[in-house]
């Protein structure tokens, strides 16, 4: 299959899409080289444990690798650590690294993930403003969360409250700043947003939504942080969960198009067609949506479009399809959405105990499903939610409502063989 | 030497799915699958720590919860990322109604 003069495939980007793209290969016995850089030091690790596992554990957390040193060698993939790739010469088709070395590529991944948008306000970049993307950034704060400090989060986005549930584990006092009015934003529906920040309130963290900061001001210990009604809120470290940027700066450099993202095609394909990007730092057609362009930014979209990618490396020629899935932990609940809740203009419910489970409904067509509770009563019916999305399902909005009806039974392939 | 259990009813099991049974500090997941035989398999998903009782049942496959890790049932197969490790399986019998469940 290659030749020693093969240059291979190069992955730009060891988190979740480029290490899964690179055991893929493996797994679909391509033999040529594979090089996967990292720009952190450490194993390539899963990132959803940052804002929960590594925070709480009693012990020193490690992080959660998903590949170690001897699967990757045993592989044969060769695993860059620590480095950053400073430019991509498609003419040549060969990346350059910081350390001066050219290296050349046949396909090259682009994997490159997205950084936390940052706070610009005055007093930002005091040292107790963190924020969370890396195991070194979890390591940070889990540093910081000492019993009784005063953690205020900015943005009440998944990461916010994953860490802000966290810290109440630890013995913090959390307070949870969102500007627009409601937490969680568009992407999940607002009667499921409200459950959440119940919980939270419960659980004893202050939320305050639709007001935003005018000012961070560093004091002699810790911080003030001013909202825009005039509130002083006092804190001992301040974390942001205000969003993502794709790190589309390597692309751009090279000249490919962004568009939210590094602009791929159906295959995951950029204008390039030997290269290819996964996962955060790309936005793609979704075909069960109608061609909508998304940038998902979630652990199992990583994993499936890194698969997916190396897919069509190897000359696969199918469209990515994957009906996105997320989940969020929080206070020992779980939030899961299927689909895309925001597309439905119709919403079903189904009241499961007193938990209601929400159906999302597009001209009849289900689109999208949600819902937040123990993960013993929102797992199965969300995944089967997900199947019922892909197979493109108009089920009858009384059987969605009714938990006497399963919904495994309204399956296609179910109800024809029923 | 076969140890055997009694961990549920057969009926307690709807077909086509799977329920958790913890017993002496251990957890494990109790299927009962579309032609009506019955398996058991560690409670755990070899992933992480997440319990596949919550978990989907496809056929002869059970899907982990939260990452999608799938298992063959029977015989306790990883098939699929991120899991990669099989689940230990244990042997079932039913008698009376009850499913056991051979710890030996």
């Amino acid at each position: 299959m290659s030749s020693a003069s093969d240059p291979g495939i190069v992955i730009i980007g060891a988190g979740e899409a480029g290490t899964r793209a690179a055991l893929t290969l493996r797994e679909r016995h391509y033999t040529g080289s594979v090089t996967l850089i990292g720009a952190e030091t450490h194993l390539p690790y899963e990132r959803p444990p940052l804002s929960k596992a590594a925070q709480t554990a009693l012990d020193h957390p490690s992080p959660a690798l998903i590949g170690g040193a001897d699967r990757l060698a045993d592989l044969g993939i060769t695993y860059r650590t620590g480095v950053m790739v400073t430019g991509i010469d498609r003419a040549a088709q060969t990346v350059s690294v910081q350390d001066g070395l050219s290296l050349p590529y046949a396909q090259l991944l682009l994997a490159t993930g997205a950084k936390p948008r940052t706070l610009a306000l005055p007093g930002a970049t005091a040292d107790n403003v963190l924020y969370l993307r890396t195991f070194v950034d979890a390591l940070a704060l889990r540093n910081r969360l000492a019993h009784g400090i005063r953690l205020v989060v900015i943005g009440g986005g998944f990461i916010g409250l994953e860490v802000a549930a966290s810290a109440l584990e630890r013995g913090c006092a959390v307070t949870v700043v969102e500007m627009a009015p409601r937490i969680l934003g568009r992407a999940v529906p607002a009667e499921i947003a409200a459950r959440v920040a119940a919980h939270h309130r419960a659980a004893g963290i202050t939320i305050i939504e639709g007001i935003g900061l005018t000012a961070i001001a560093a004091r002699p210990q810790g911080s003030t942080v001013v909202l825009a009604d005039g509130t002083v809120l006092e804190a001992d470290a301040i974390i942001a969960g205000i969003g993502a940027i794709p790190e589309t700066a390597l692309a751009e450099a090279a000249g490919l198009t962004i568009e939210n993202g590094i602009r791929v095609d159906g295959r995951l394909a950029t204008d390039d067609p030997a290269i290819f990007a996964a996962g955060d730092c790309c936005s793609f057609p979704h075909p069960v949506f109608g061609g909508r362009r998304l940038r998902l930014e979630a652990w199992r979209n990583a994993q499936d479009q890194g698969r997916h990618a190396a897919g069509s490396m190897l000359g696969d020629r199918a469209a990515f399809a994957t009906v996105p899935w997320f989940w969020s932990d929080q206070h020992g609940d779980t939030l899961q959405i299927a689909g895309l809740p925001d597309e439905g203009d119709q919403t079903v419910t189904r009241d499961l105990g007193g938990m209601p489970f929400l159906f999302h409904l597009k001209g009849g067509r289900l689109v999208g499903a949600s819902a937040f509770g123990p993960i013993g009563k929102v797992a199965k019916d969300i995944r089967l939610a997900e199947m019922l999305i892909d197979a493109k399902c108009h089920p009858d909005p009384a059987a969605l409502a009714d938990p006497a009806v399963k919904l495994k039974a309204l399956l296609p392939t179910r109800a024809t063989a029923a | 030497m076969a140890q055997w259990i009694n961990a549920c009813g057969a009926d307690d099991i709807d077909e086509e799915d799977v329920i958790r049974f913890d017993h002496a500090g251990q957890s494990f997941a109790v299927y009962r699958l579309e032609d009506d035989t019955f398996c058991a398999t560690g409670g755990f998903c070899t992933h992480e720590n997440v319990h596949l009782a919550d978990g989907l049942v496809m056929g002869r496959i059970i899907e982990c919860p939260k990452h999608n890790g799938r298992f063959d049932i029977p015989t306790g197969k990883a098939k699929g990322a991120p899991a990669c490790i099989d689940l230990k399986t244990f042997p079932v019998k039913i008698e009376d109604g009850r499913v056991f469940i051979d710890l030996g």
